[in-house]
């Protein structure tokens, strides 16, 4: 019986062509979905790069300066200025002038908000003027009847609710009287003071001067609070030192209030140490610049341990006392920066970096960073000539005066100046170091520490740790791997993989634990058993080999080949234990009884959480993947090479060596590669196995501090964004490039060898 | 000997040697951990002794036996010894606010009369440590409710009451409070960004007045209610004698556990023992982690690890599957194979580096900006946090996960994908019923070995999200109840923490290594079911290409 088909199957009505376009659409869509997620694994690895480099960038930009606004100098019957500062917002600067004045003026327009004569002798000329470290605020102007005032700008922030319900916020500047509104007498014999230098401390306050009489006077000023009226006192001790008949035109007062440096104007310098302030000492003197120039700026670096020399030929040349062989200290000249032409008419020093802006007379500007040896900015402001200048407390702006009465306000993007090649990786001089080195030491409390971002100690110890590790790892996984691939049996095999992958997937930080707090201990308790070990193991091995030629040859039927790694267990144990039972009486009669001890008493130090800490347990982390590769690589090689080598006569072992090892090199190289990789990047391990100092000693028995660990350590303290932050980031792109190298060359090999294995 | 030198024999017994070293290394320090880890629980005898101090003195030591070390008598040339080494002996005396230090390292030769007397008690306290001693007496609001033999019952009975106010107290501090303190912040938010968006609508800020004195309202029932069972947990005390003879008061709300080890029968030991291990696997952590549990620390791996496993498992199937069944093999999947091997080489704290600053940082901080304005300049996403954290893993992993699953692919006959074809399957449907379920196992064990990675992973999470005490789980009670910008705690960060970070690492070494234990146990499980997954498999396919 026929029915008449009452749906025929139609590829063409239009329900299934609906149906087969939808099927058509969604094939599509798989293919581009597929096809973006392939390609997004390379979108991730150039993002993890990209990135990196882009928050690595800006340590590498040079500064730059705008112009902000620039106006008439506010107030000029107050007299010309002596000293210019702004505060810590950057919106309210001031200047001192030579009428005793001091002229408050906002930033942005110039426009006064005070300006205040400060309390002057009448019957006396202002003959000196200085000012203390610019954090203190503090100016002193100096008398031609002995006398000084010290005066304090300071500044209050306040906040009114404006219309809109936001705090605006104004800053109240005012002068205030540190030492008392009277003036101090620092010549107690009247002497007009031609040069005055101050400085404050939290009691004691010290100011020094030099009388036409050519007298160096100290003055010390210890701050007494009266107990019941609070009224404050000033006991006052001091001394003279005699000079040579010299015109000082320069004296600094460093901020701790030991040192005084003095200075002609043809650069011969006097340091005298004022710790003793009745008694002061000529400690040395120096030529500061050379012959035929003239010194035409003196100034410390934040931290008053440098001075800044500024000379007529446009050269600033940096110098700090360097401890000598004898213990004696002596001024030196550490480095030179000559990127401008003309004479240097003023330097200011930034208040909490190790950096300094100069004027010279041709109305240019620089901008320097005396620790990372860097000229990060030298433009002109003006056709005329600056007179001075001064850098806000964030440095982020610039203050210069010219001698057409013109005052120049500029902007400065400079943030991180700290960086350079050579402050990375080559030697540098750091203040109170007898000598340039290389030096991690990131961080300190204070502003004025100077921070030593020197990755090339870190990178040290990054190879450190992997040279060590990869001489244990290399020849144990590469001969376990050769092994268990060639000689195995493959039931034997069946369980030594796995437990190889076990290995692998042990986190890094169980085996840094055991590292840290189980073998140190013990390596260091029995430091002869590990060496004997490493003597031992191999010859009684070689014994337990030979050994096996005499067995019963019935044993040896019952045992196939191939097991020997299993007949190897008792051995190794036995050796170990061995060499844990030996290692008293050798430490005993080699090396007096105790073995780090005797290594220090020969001048090699030793860490309990050393080189070989590390290289042990991170050998362990690195073999399997090197063990994988090689086994990978050796198990690949097509066998009729092999069986050709054996058919001709040759032995297991010159098969081996012959056809097999060299057939499968390349991908051994590429173990070594991933494993150095993996080595190199390893943080865990190191975090806890070592005592992470960033030494630069190649020595077994030293610690080390590596890139990664480093990262590890200071990362979740540093503030977002610094100078710290970028390196650390950039030591995280160092790390990146370097495997990124090795596994690339990896890959490329395997790669190769695979095709050259499937066309032999 | 010649001969058999030349043959190579040595040489093979040489590389033998290597495995065996690999392997004895291996399976001996997994076995270190599980000794020291798993012995942890068990209720260590407590000794009584006298001992001679160095300084002449005759002294009453009561403690447990930690450690022994023996070192030839050469290296301590200023101990007097009868025979040619020294043997130490490290004590743990406990009672810490008395003794100072937990620990005492004794000279073995100067101790006698050593003894297990079955009296001694040992307390486990919420804070500062083990006490040791005699029960002499059971007070109840300082007058002595029982003495002598009765008191060790009596104390039982007290304890158990203390512990059920206490376990009360816990439950409204961190559960009743905890919930009005979230509702409050919660409405200190709303305010804010009522403010914020400029609506003065007084009825919404009404609502939130009104809500806010609901809630502390309730607070302070609560904290009525707590004041109440504090006095009442107060009652009982107890009085107990130490070695240096001094009768010392103990509270009972103090008290975690008191037992007499020496008088436990083996029964009994094995009871403790996995009451203990109980403890540490649901309990929080006391005394900066020394003491106590790690339960915090397993949740939040758990939880950081299965968001890692939602975000890795798509995004390395999909990579794997274009490899293996799209791409045409030649530049472009050169290249990817390129990045996949990077991946999986670049180093996990570069992860942590990048993780940082560009998910906390970049993402997170605009995240605030836009969604939690609200919260600023307090950071919601722009601090580390669970999210950031399994991302920066997801990426870490994700190699994992293609290798795997592609080698489950490139096994799967291609007759099958032909026939498929043939039958007029467009290739997605092909995939999509044909080969994905068929290389399922094979993602599985991408997965599992993912996840086992993960799980163990310190170094990148230190920076992107872990921290050594998290005040709340990631997940809880409160709405939303997944709190991904939370931090959390971690299984492998723990040990580092506690390990090398705690100020009392004595102390704190037991519950290292029951820690590594369970993490390595836990690691361990993840692969060898990972392999055994992929044997299976591979038998499957063997199978299915000779049918």
């Amino acid at each position: 019986m026929m029915t008449a088909p009452n749906k025929t199957i139609s590829s063409n009505d239009p329900a299934t062509l609906r149906r087969r376009q939808w099927r058509m659409l969604k094939d599509k869509i798989a293919r581009y979905g597929m096809t973006l997620g392939g390609i997004s694994v390379i979108i991730t690895i150039m993002l993890i790069f990209f990135y990196l480099l882009y928050v690595v960038l800006p340590l590498l930009l040079p500064a730059s300066m705008e112009e902000a606004h620039q106006y008439e100098v506010p107030s000029q019957t107050a007299g010309n200025t002596l000293y210019l500062a702004a505060e810590e917002k950057s919106e309210v600067g001031v200047r001192f002038t030579d009428k005793a004045h001091a002229v408050f003026f906002y930033l942005a327009d110039g426009s006064i908000i005070s300006d205040i004569a400060l309390p002057t002798p009448t019957d006396a000329k202002l003959t000196s003027f200085n000012h203390a470290d610019s954090a203190q605020q503090v100016v002193a102007f100096g008398f031609d009847n002995g006398q000084a005032l010290v005066v304090k700008h300071h500044y209050d922030v306040k906040f009114t609710l404006n219309e809109s319900g936001d705090n605006d916020r104004t800053i109240h500047p005012s002068i205030q009287y540190p030492m008392g509104e009277d003036l101090i007498e620092v010549d107690e014999q009247g002497q007009a003071l031609t040069q005055l230098a101050v400085q404050m401390g939290e009691e004691e306050n010290t100011l020094v001067a030099i009388t036409p009489d050519h007298r160096l006077i100290v003055a010390g000023f210890t701050k007494e609070v009266d107990f019941f009226d609070e009224s404050v006192t000033l006991e006052r001790d001091g001394g003279e030192l005699p000079l040579p008949k010299l015109e000082i035109a320069y004296l600094l007062l460093d901020k701790e209030q030991k040192v005084v440096y003095l200075a002609d104007k043809a650069g011969l310098s006097t340091r005298v140490d004022i710790r003793d302030k009745t008694e002061p000492q000529v400690l040395q003197q120096v030529q500061l610049v050379e012959n035929g120039t003239q010194l035409t700026s003196l100034t410390f670096l934040t931290g008053n341990i440098s001075l800044l020399v500024g000379d007529s030929r446009g050269k600033i040349t940096q110098w700090f006392p360097v401890r000598d062989k004898n213990g004696g200290e002596s001024l030196a000249k550490i480095r030179e920066f000559d990127a401008q032409n003309t004479p240097i008419v003023d330097i200011s020093p930034e208040e909490r970096r190790k950096g300094f802006l100069t004027a010279d007379s041709e109305g240019q500007i620089g901008i320097y960073h005396s620790t990372a040896h860097r000229t990060l900015l030298v433009e002109p402001i003006t056709n005329a000539n600056i007179t001075h200048i001064a850098v806000a407390p964030r440095a982020k702006r610039l203050l210069a005066e010219d001698d057409a009465n013109q005052f120049h306000v500029w902007n400065i993007e400079n943030e991180h100046p700290e960086v350079s090649w050579s402050a990375l990786w080559s030697k540098v001089w750091y203040e109170d170091h007898e000598e340039p080195k290389h030096m991690w030491q990131s961080s300190s409390a204070s502003n004025d520490f100077e921070p030593k971002f020197s990755l090339t100690p870190l990178a040290f110890g990054t190879l450190k740790a992997a040279f060590y590790a990869m001489l244990i790892a290399v020849p144990l996984a590469i001969f376990g791997g050769i092994y268990s691939a060639y000689f195995m049996s493959p039931a034997m095999r069946g369980t030594v993989k796995p437990t190889i992958e076990i290995m692998e997937a042990l986190p890094t930080v169980i085996l840094g634990f055991l590292a840290g707090l189980w073998l140190a201990p013990v390596v260091e308790a029995n430091l002869p058993g590990i060496f004997a070990l490493l003597l031992l193991l191999p010859m009684g091995i070689l014994l337990t080999a030979y050994g096996w030629r005499f067995m019963p040859k019935i044993v040896k039927y019952h045992i196939s080949d191939g097991w020997e790694a299993a007949l190897l267990i008792p051995v190794v144990i036995f050796v170990a234990w061995i060499s844990f039972l030996l290692s008293p009486p050798l430490e005993l009669w080699f090396f007096e009884g105790d073995m780090p001890q005797w290594l220090n008493s020969v001048g090699i130090d030793f860490d309990q959480r050393n080189a070989l800490v590390v290289g042990l347990a991170m050998g362990l982390a690195v073999i399997p993947s090197i063990f994988s590769i090689t086994e990978d690589a050796v198990f690949n090689v097509p066998k009729h090479l092999t069986s050709g080598s054996l058919a001709l006569g040759a032995t297991p072992w010159q098969t081996m060596t012959r056809v097999v090892i060299l057939t499968a090199s390349p991908g051994i190289f590429s173990a070594v590669m991933i494993g150095m990789g993996r080595a190199v990047g390893e943080t865990m391990i190191v975090l806890m196995a070592t005592g992470n100092t960033a030494v630069m000693d190649f020595s077994i028995f030293q610690g080390l501090r590596t890139l990664s660990a480093n990262i590890a350590v200071e990362m979740p303290e540093s503030e977002v964004h610094s100078t710290h932050f970028r390196i650390l980031f950039l030591s995280g792109l160092v790390l990146f490039i370097f495997t990124f190298f090795l596994n690339t060359i990896a890959e490329v090999v395997r790669h190769r060898l695979r095709r050259k294995y499937s066309n032999l | 000997m010649r001969n058999w030198w030349k043959s190579g024999a040595p040489w093979i017994w040489l590389t033998a040697s290597a495995v065996t070293i690999s392997i004895v290394v291996v399976v001996g320090l997994l076995m270190l951990i599980a000794v020291r880890g798993l012995g942890h629980f068990w209720p260590a005898a407590v000794m009584e002794a006298n001992y001679l101090t160095p300084e002449g003195q005759q002294i009453r030591l009561i403690g447990e036996l930690r450690d022994e070390e023996t070192v030839p008598a050469y290296k301590e040339p200023k101990i007097q010894v009868e025979g040619d080494s020294i043997t130490r002996y490290l004590i743990k005396i406990g009672n810490r606010e008395i003794n100072k230090l937990d620990f005492r390292w004794v000279l073995a030769q100067n101790l006698s009369n050593i003894h297990h007397p079955k009296n001694l008690v040992v307390i486990e306290r919420h804070e500062w440590g083990n006490f040791y001693g005699y029960l002499k007496a059971v007070k109840e609001n300082g007058q002595i409710v029982s003495e002598g033999e009765t008191a060790w019952g009596e104390l039982q009975q007290r304890l158990a009451r203390t512990l059920k106010i206490h376990e009360a107290l816990h439950e409204i501090e961190r559960g009743e409070i905890g919930k009005i303190n979230y509702g409050l912040e919660q409405l200190r938010l709303q305010k804010r960004r009522l403010e914020l968006s400029n609506d003065t609508d007084p009825v919404k800020h009404a609502n939130i007045e009104e809500e806010k004195s609901v809630l502390n309202l309730a607070y302070e029932k609560l904290a009525n209610e707590l004041g109440e069972l504090n006095t009442s947990a107060a009652r009982d005390s107890f009085t107990v004698e130490i070695m240096d003879g001094q009768e010392i008061d103990i509270q009972m709300s103090k008290v975690v556990r008191i037992i007499r080890p020496n008088s436990l029968s083996l029964t009994q030991k094995v009871g403790h023992y996995f009451e203990k291990g109980w403890e540490f696997l649901t309990a929080d952590p006391r005394e900066a982690n020394t003491e106590g549990g790690v339960f915090p620390a397993i949740f939040g791996t758990v939880m950081m690890v299965i968001i890692m496993a939602i975000v890795v498992t798509p995004f390395g199937v999909i990579a794997a599957v274009y490899l293996r069944e799209y791409a045409k093999q030649g530049f472009l999947t050169r290249t990817i194979r390129i990045a996949v091997n990077n991946l999986a080489g670049v180093p996990s704290i570069v992860y942590g580096v990048f993780g940082l600053g560009f998910f906390v940082y970049f993402l997170g901080g605009s995240i605030d900006q836009i969604f939690y304005p609200e919260a600023l300049p307090a950071p919601t996403f722009g601090t580390p946090g669970i999210f950031w954290s399994s991302l920066t893993l997801a990426i870490l992993t994700v190699p994992v996960v293609i290798v795997s699953t592609e080698e489950g692919l490139s096994r799967i006959p291609s007759a099958i994908r032909e026939g498929s074809l043939a039958l007029g399957a467009t290739k997605a449907e092909t995939l999509w019923r044909t080969i994905l379920p068929m290389a399922s196992p094979a993602m599985m064990t991408g997965l599992i070995l993912a996840i086992a990675r993960a799980a163990g992973e310190v170094a990148p999470l230190m920076l992107v999200g872990v921290v050594k005490l998290a005040p709340s789980l990631v997940a809880d009670a409160n709405y939303p109840f997944l709190h991904l910008e939370r931090k959390f705690m971690h299984l492998g960060f723990h040990i580092y923490d506690v390990g090398f970070q705690s100020p009392n690492v004595e102390a704190a070494r037991p519950l290292v290594y029951a820690t590594a234990f369970l993490l390595v146990a836990v690691i361990v499980m993840l692969n060898l079911a990972a392999i055994w997954i992929r044997n299976r498999l591979r038998e499957q396919y063997k199978s299915l290409e000779t049918t």
